[in-house]
């Protein structure tokens, strides 16, 4: 029962702060909005007992690459473009879009209810009290099973890391 | 946890919002903030999954997009600064060297 | 619905009613000790100065914080016309929230923790903790005033730039214990009957430098630097919201110096936990209390008005009945199970205390960096030095365990680990010496300074 109540409090929260996030004008509050998206996502990943993911979420999207948002929309202050419009003449093919993804999404999950067997296996997930502590789980499988990926994903970040600094970097 | 299709719902919601986003705002910065929505509800997607099947693959699958999205962040925010610096804009729009 | 609501809310107090409370008594009682941490200071500060403080009101100024947070609360509130209020109005309260938020984490003794035995502890009070800086950023931006905007780039920068460093210090100290549990941590060092501090010295040396600039204390104050940038990120806010974010940065102090105490000095252990010869240590606490209780009777007929030395005589009783309280456990067998819960916290608080008492200390003895060098240390020495000490803590316990060495024989591996770590460290400082010697002419970059 607790859950559900989290639930629902968590998703509505979410999807509410996703939106604003994008209908706002400044970029800041647009900044403040998806921050409460993210955080409210958190919420979900610990509603579903990934702890280490919620503090994983905490620390690095929320607490770095959200200051780095903040920190280029404030360099880049631009007290003009408030004055502008803020969406491009594209409305039309955003709702298509829409439309297509929603009819898309619906139709997936309205089938993988209809058809047994195909579409989402229904399973009975384990109870939470049987699961093994998490953050050592996550970190056998990801030095374990994922020990490549995990050392892609370091050259990648290095990569990032390097091509970052040339792009920042001011001419001499 | 609930059944599993709540989860894709919100999932499939936030994916869509974001998707919005993308197509309509001006501000790069704003389309890079969609996009990070996009990454997050995909990320919603794969925890449930784990979660369901008792397996922690889905939650290392998620870890792995969080650095992408770091590393997506850094690179995308040069980008802007970099041509903020040569353009004095950040509006989609306007970045219009390239059109003939 | 409306029922399920409710029957959600009866539910979740009948399971959670306890960390409820200890969270309603933390937010109320954490003003007051924030409020006495800060009178202390000031104490301080005026004897390294030669002179009394703060003495008129209460015996030597002991009920100046109440009167300081009754001028605090009826001070006029200012919103500057130009500031975008609704964030003006969110940012103290992030800051502090995200302050009072990770205390949720901490754990006083083995038997006072509110979110008890939380799978990722230890992340969990550093990463709510580091959302304080949305407080700091949004703040700054929201008064829409250039030294204020200054003032919190300069406090993100640096904040982010240590949080790093102060990570990967977590790091190597965590990689003694293979467990992010705060009990589990505490446990670990009773077991080795060792204080993680002698094991990993080079890494409580750099998470004592990192969490002083995380807090953005002095000798690394600049984002408040009154000298400079009048202060920083908290210029245009007054009253109230001022004292928010004062609140903040005095809980965040209690906050690092509890991650450090947990991990690096033994949490609520006693010193040397696990040896006999040393039980005496048990009637310190107690000894202690009296000592403290005999001193303020002893002053009692020296103040001036009756009021003071009634409340002078209170404290002495109070100090008593702790006394009594902390003598209770290690005197009388029945109270024996007690021990552990109120001997706990007693350490745990005074280890607290004697760090944060560090801090005050170099506040007064150290003056204060420039921006630029500030940067360099964090990024030129600080997170080079944390990432080589990562290296040899860890190549130093695989020796460790191949030799099959426990407590304090892990000094045997540690202590050259140490040792390399501090060499490199030198061989970089170094280098740094002389890359900089080169261009001592060169103005100072600094990029955050306007």
């Amino acid at each position: 029962m607790l859950d559900k109540v989290l639930f629902y409090i968590f998703a509505g929260l979410a999807i509410a702060s996703g939106a604003l996030m994008v209908t706002r004008r400044n970029a800041v509050h647009s900044a403040i909005f998806l921050v409460t998206a993210l955080l409210a996502t958190a919420g979900i990943f610990l509603q579903l007992r990934a702890e280490f993911l919620f503090i994983v979420q905490i620390i690095l999207y929320v607490g770095g690459i959200m200051v780095l948002f903040i920190f280029v929309i404030m360099l880049v202050n631009l007290d003009v473009a408030l004055q502008q419009i803020q969406f491009a003449r594209q409305k039309w093919v955003a709702l298509i879009v829409a439309l297509a993804l929603s009819a898309q999404f619906g139709l997936m999950l309205w089938s993988s209810e209809k058809i047994p067997g195909q579409g989402i296996p229904v399973l009975a997930a384990p109870p939470a009290s049987e699961l093994p502590a998490n953050s050592e789980a996550v970190a056998q499988s990801l030095f374990g099973n994922y020990l490549l990926a995990f050392e892609i994903a370091s050259v990648l970040l290095l990569v990032a890391m390097i091509g970052a600094v040339v792009m920042a970097k001011k001419e001499k | 946890m609930l059944p599993i299709g709540h989860y894709l719902f919100l999932s499939a919601a936030l994916f869509i919002i974001g998707v919005i986003g993308v197509i309509t705002r001006r501000n790069v910065i704003v389309i890079l903030m969609s996009i990070e929505l996009i990454l997050n509800a995909v990320n919603i997607n794969l925890v449930a999954f784990s979660r369901l099947y008792g397996d922690v693959a889905g939650q290392v699958f998620a870890l792995f997009i969080i650095a992408d999205a770091a590393a997506e962040a850094a690179v995308g925010l040069g980008i802007i600064i970099a041509f903020f610096r040569n353009r004095e804009t950040v509006l989609a729009d306007e970045m219009d060297l390239l059109k003939w | 619905m409306m029922q399920a609501v409710i029957q959600a809310t009866m539910d979740f107090l009948k399971l959670y009613w306890a960390p409820l409370l200890c969270g309603l008594v933390i937010v109320a009682v954490l003003p007051l000790i924030v409020g006495y941490i800060v009178l202390v200071e000031r104490k301080l500060m005026a004897d390294m100065q030669a002179r009394l403080g703060p003495m008129r009101v209460g015996p030597h100024g002991l009920l100046q914080p109440i009167a300081d947070a009754v001028k605090l609360l009826i001070k006029e509130d200012i919103i500057p016309d130009n500031a975008d209020k609704l964030v003006f109005w969110l940012a103290p309260v992030l800051s502090v929230g995200a302050a009072l938020l990770s205390i949720a984490g901490l754990a006083i003794g083995p038997a006072f923790q509110i979110a008890k035995d939380i799978n990722i502890g230890i992340l969990f009070v550093v990463g709510v903790s580091a959302m304080g800086i949305f407080g700091i950023v949004l703040g700054g931006w929201a008064s829409n005033s250039h030294y204020s905007l200054m003032g919190s780039l300069r406090s993100s920068a640096q904040l982010v730039s240590y949080e790093t460093a102060a990570g990967m210090a977590l790091v190597s100290g965590l990689l003694l214990t293979g467990t992010l549990n705060i009990k589990a941590i505490v446990e670990a060092q009773y077991n080795e009957g060792i204080w993680f501090v002698m094991l990993a010295p080079v890494a409580f040396f750099i998470y004592l430098v990192a969490s002083i600039a995380e807090t953005n204390r002095a000798p690394f104050d600049l984002p408040e630097a009154e000298s400079e940038l009048v202060a920083g990120y908290m210029t245009e806010f007054s009253g109230f919201r001022w004292s928010l974010y004062f609140l903040a940065e005095y809980t965040n102090m209690i906050v690092v110096s509890s991650v450090a105490t947990t991990l690096f000095l033994g949490g609520w252990l006693r010193p040397f936990a696990r040896v006999h010869f040393f039980n005496f240590l048990d009637y310190v606490p107690p000894l202690l209390m009296i000592g403290v209780a005999g001193y303020c009777l002893l002053r009692t007929p020296k103040q001036p008005s009756r009021v003071q030395q009634l409340f002078m005589l209170a404290v002495a009783g109070l100090c008593l009945a702790l006394a009594l309280v902390l003598l209770a456990p290690v005197a009388l067998p029945i109270a024996k199970p007690l021990y552990a819960g109120i001997h706990g916290g007693f350490w745990f608080i005074f280890k607290v205390s004697a760090y944060i008492y560090f801090f005050m200390w170099l506040r007064f003895t150290i003056p204060r960096y420039r921006f630029d060098q500030l940067m360099r240390l964090g990024w030129q020495f600080l997170i080079p030095l944390s990432i080589v000490n990562v290296l040899v803590v860890g190549v130093a316990l695989i020796v460790g365990s191949y030799f099959n060495l426990h407590g304090w024989s892990m000094l045997l591996v540690t202590t050259p680990a140490a040792i390399i770590a501090l060499v490199v460290a030198l061989m970089i400082l170094a280098a740094g010496q002389q890359s900089s010697a080169g261009k001592e002419n060169a103005p100072a970059s600094d990029f955050y300074a306007g």
